[in-house]
């Protein structure tokens, strides 16, 4: 076995299990900690795959920002996990048949003449001096496919200002800034000159 | 030598468990959306060992846009979910019938 192939092992193992535990634990929170985890091995995973600026990406994006956001959801909303569990073992049995069916079927797919590795041959790694990862996606980026990149931005900006919208309310006891008020305001609603004769010094 | 079937391997693997965790914590909706997010990762795998494979850049740049895509979806599903458990103090499935559906 060589060191890349137990590397490998070694990242999928803690994957699977930690995807694993992500959808068996009891507290959400675990969940969100142990899908960071599944996150983290993926882009160990994807590191074997010369994929440098997403494995990095999905380190930033993901565990930076889409599970903290998880974990503030979850720690802010103060919910009953024990109703929530209701009907997990019942499920089980249906639920471990359907995945082990739809496994069965993947693998065997991949069983198949299409995917053997003579179909596929390991490309040689990369010269250390070579154009990197990031150069490469960005030349990619921003020349072939810069209009579904523009897009991307867009959506983004959506999901920002949809965001912000939903969970945006007004309390009525809370003091607000108007500012079509502050605009609005005119110099002789504020300002009055008082014309005065200058006085005498008294010394 | 790690071939591609592995990492096929590996994301069907991913594939499953997310969609068996979706028939175990079908109550829970923040499961579910990790769930989710379990499954995009898969796919994602798939389409960055194929493009290591292939040696063809396009498929990172669809993990890419996947990311940006789920990203977006992660943090709408999530206000929706506050906006929920705001309005009706649960975020059971069961309890979520005012549509007598």
């Amino acid at each position: 076995m060589t060191f890349e192939l137990f590397v490998f092992y070694f990242f999928a193992a803690i994957m699977v299990f930690a995807a694993a535990r992500v959808i068996t634990a009891k507290n959400p929170v675990h969940a969100a900690l142990f899908l960071v985890l599944t996150f983290f091995t993926c882009a160990g995973i994807w590191l074997l795959l010369e994929a440098e600026f997403l494995a990095i990406t999905l380190v930033l994006v993901y565990v930076g920002a889409v599970m903290v956001l998880f974990l503030f959801v979850v720690m802010m909303l103060d919910v009953n996990v024990v109703p929530l569990r209701e009907g997990f073992v019942a499920y089980l049995p249906v639920g471990i048949l359907v995945g082990l069916i739809m496994l069965l079927e993947m693998v065997f797919l991949l069983t198949q003449k299409y995917f053997r590795a003579e179909q596929f041959p390991v490309p040689a790694r990369a010269p250390a001096d070579a154009m990197g990862n990031t150069e490469s996606l960005g030349r990619l980026l921003y020349s072939e496919y810069l209009f579904q990149f523009e897009i991307a931005a867009i959506i983004l900006l959506v999901a920002i200002v949809a965001a912000i919208a939903l969970t945006m309310r007004r309390r009525p006891h809370t003091k607000y800034q108007k500012p079509a008020q502050q605009i609005d305001v005119r110099k002789q609603d504020r300002l009055r000159i008082v014309k005065m004769p200058a006085e005498k010094r008294t010394s | 030598m790690i071939t591609l079937s592995h990492y096929l391997a590996l994301g069907a693997l991913l594939f499953c468990l997310s969609v068996i965790g979706i028939f175990l914590n079908r109550k829970n909706v923040i499961i579910l959306l990790m769930c989710i997010e379990l499954m995009l990762l898969s796919v994602n795998m798939n389409f960055v060992a194929f493009s290591y494979f292939l040696g063809d850049g396009a498929g990172q740049i669809f993990v890419f846009f996947i990311l940006t895509v789920a990203a977006a979806e992660a943090a709408i599903g999530l206000a929706i979910l506050v906006v929920l458990f705001r309005n009706r103090s649960t975020i059971n499935v069961a309890d979520l019938d005012a549509l007598k559906g």
